[in-house]
């Protein structure tokens, strides 16, 4: 085994943390407590987890609308995060931005934001900063296939080859476009080809394999660090949830509906059932520890709610706070 | 006009409009992100693919550049396109086509092409949304001469506006507001125009006038009644397009009432209270006895906390303070 035990336990750790508290506001957005819009990262939790144990602590990230994921991979505290949703003054975007604007640049996550593709060309830049200051800083982009209809997706692919900047564009491919299935959106489903004619290093992977997805990000990051980049990886993997709250389809309009069928296919392929396998029959795990990492997420999950539930919302006065830095 | 007393839902007098224009004209069509879903689009699009079929009714992978370029390419090559942006945010995206290529071409061209294109844009905000989910940009429009923009306030202008939109040969932004869908009022069956331009007085009075825009200007005639309880009795009046903004209703009413506030959905600076603003001190500096008051948006992005977005959005009741300070 070429990976130590911590290692391997640190990764299914992540994920169990990022399902649990994701699955944590079902329950508030279906009963009002939370009005924020979430899209929630069910099903998809080995890509960032994978992504962020092959990345230093100085390396940066960006996100997008559907970035509880990264940032839990990426940063660790919860209670923030679960803040923020609740729209507190303790929330990481001190309740000014949201679900969909995450934010600890302290510890690499630069920010989030759900203007599509809206935050590829900003990763590039953090690339670029690192080119110039030489700090040897990897940066990793993460979005949707939702992000591949964006012109400026093509422009940062381009920029980014020929400045041989340090980044991983990492496409989370989940097969739909809020309603729009990927077949409605491209004639093949095949977006890592798009950073061929850049001359970018791309493949695709599979997405709900927390260790695979790793190999990839590690071999990315080192080509990175090495000037070779940048590289292009499409992580395959699916949604166990809408687009956006909390229910399976996209907000009960019924006509977007996902067939059974497919739904079903995809939660054969948990990625964290997968590893739960994978760790058992490797036996570096045992029933019972899984059940104790369980146990921790879910006690870190109340307590970032009651952390949460317990901090003040921002005062009235101070609105216009943040307008301008001062 | 007719006098059939229907009520139509204003969402619904969208979709009338659509349904209408697209079998009047083959030459008009719909394309945009999400038109086949009522999540984005409402019940606005209701029925139009099935009628018209995906060659006339284009649902869209998100490239607002690409797509709203587009249509600008038709419009030029002689089709009528709508094109919706389901949350006006992205439509930034789309500046270029829209400024640099279709608010410019008619001139650029010497008069010799046109472009018949109605840019639809839909203001999405509330539900702590936050700054990207938010934002009502018709000023940033309005600032760019080639480009008309109206704002629909009630079901027939929703519909008599979209219709007149389409039928223009220049391009037209036309802002609608999720908030709105909802409201119902009298709605003629057949077609017919809501001449872009034109403003509308909602209530007749004396006292003051209060100019307002898409929905300040239901809570503007809101205000209205309640200031009527206080023996203040206000002139309301409907801009309905913010450019061209029509500038003779407004200095009627201010030499009748000589105090004017201004209610507007955007945010403050340069924006469409501030263009209002000056026309009225320009050209009707004689009959004002107060000053020119505001009442917008803050000059900040939108919060998406609901403790912070409750004071940010403008009401009927910043309009009747504001108008407290200004009649004695």
């Amino acid at each position: 085994m070429k990976y130590s035990k911590n290692f391997l336990k640190k990764l299914y750790q992540t994920m169990v943390r990022i399902r649990l508290c994701e699955e944590s506001f079902v329950e508030p957005i279906l009963n009002g407590e939370v009005r924020c819009p979430c899209h929630l990262y069910s099903g998809e939790e080995a890509i960032a987890t994978g992504v962020c144990a092959a990345l230093d602590e100085k390396d940066y990230v960006f996100g997008n609308h559907r970035s509880h994921g990264h940032y839990l991979a990426r940063v660790g505290g919860m209670s923030e995060l679960v803040a923020e949703i609740y729209g507190k003054e303790t929330g990481c975007s001190r309740g000014r931005g949201g679900s969909m604007h995450l934010i600890a640049a302290e510890r690499g996550m630069l920010g989030a934001a759900p203007i599509v593709a809206g935050t590829i060309s900003l990763a590039v830049g953090a690339a670029l900063a690192s080119k110039i200051r030489e700090d040897n800083r990897v940066t990793v982009s993460f979005f949707g296939d939702g992000a591949a209809g964006e012109g400026v997706l093509y422009e940062s692919l381009n920029f980014a080859s020929l400045k041989k900047l340090p980044i991983i564009f990492a496409c989370e491919n989940n097969l739909y476009s809020t309603h729009m299935p990927i077949r409605e959106c491209r004639l093949k489903n095949n977006i890592f080809e798009i950073g061929k004619p850049f001359c970018i290093v791309s493949s695709k992977i599979d997405g709900n394999d927390v260790l695979k997805v790793y190999e990839a990000a590690k071999k990315a990051v080192e080509a990175c660090r090495k000037g070779e980049g940048p590289v292009f990886l499409e992580c395959m993997t699916y949604r166990f949830r809408g687009h956006v709250g909390a229910d399976d389809n996209i907000q009960g309009t019924h006509t977007d509906i996902r067939p059974k069928e497919e739904i079903e296919k995809w939660l054969k392929k948990d990625p964290i059932k997968r590893f739960e396998r994978f760790l058992l029959k490797t036996k570096i795990l045992k029933g019972e520890d899984l059940i104790n990492i369980k146990k921790e997420a879910e006690d870190e999950v109340s307590e970032a709610h009651a952390f949460a539930k317990n901090s003040p919302y921002p005062e009235k006065g101070e609105l216009a706070r943040y307008v301008y830095s001062e | 006009m007719s006098t059939v007393n229907r009520k139509l839902q204003y969402s619904l007098a969208i979709n009338e409009a659509l349904h209408q224009m697209m079998e009047s004209d083959e030459s008009v069509f719909l394309i945009g992100q999400g038109v086949k879903s009522p999540w984005y689009v409402g019940n606005t699009s209701q029925g139009l693919l099935q009628k018209f079929g995906t060659n006339r009714v284009i649902d869209t992978p998100v490239s607002e550049n690409a797509i709203t370029g587009a249509a600008v390419g038709a419009a030029i090559a002689g089709m009528r396109p709508v094109v919706v942006h389901p949350r006006m945010d992205f439509m930034l995206y789309a500046f270029d086509p829209i400024i640099n290529e279709a608010a410019n071409w008619h001139y650029m061209c010497g008069g010799k092409s046109t472009v018949p294109v109605v840019f639809w844009g839909i203001i999405n905000r509330g539900g702590e949304q936050a700054a990207q989910h938010s934002q009502a940009l018709h000023a940033l429009f309005a600032h760019v001469p080639g480009l008309k923009v109206v704002m629909p306030s009630t079901a027939y202008d929703a519909k008599g506006l979209m219709i007149a939109a389409i039928r223009d040969d220049n391009p037209v932004i036309y802002i609608d507001d999720r908030w709105l869908y909802r409201h119902e009022d009298t709605v003629p069956e057949e077609v017919y125009e809501v001449e872009i331009g034109k403003g509308i007085i909602r209530r007749k009075g004396t006292d003051i006038t209060l100019v307002a825009v898409s929905y300040m200007a239901y809570e503007a005639v809101k205000a209205a009644q309640e200031l009527e309880k206080e023996g203040i009795d206000a002139e309301v009046i409907d801009l309905r397009s913010v450019k061209p903004l029509d500038k003779g209703l407004l200095l009627q009413s201010v030499k009748k009432t000589g105090r004017v506030v201004i209610a507007d959905g955007g945010w403050k600076t340069c924006g469409v209270a501030s263009e209002t603003s000056a026309l009225v001190s320009e050209n009707g500096f004689e009959y004002l006895k107060a000053p020119i008051r505001r009442v917008t948006l803050p000059d900040v992005p939108a919060p998406a906390s609901s403790q912070l977005e409750k004071h940010y959005y403008p009401t009927y009741q910043n309009i009747i303070d504001v108008v407290r300070e200004i009649v004695s």
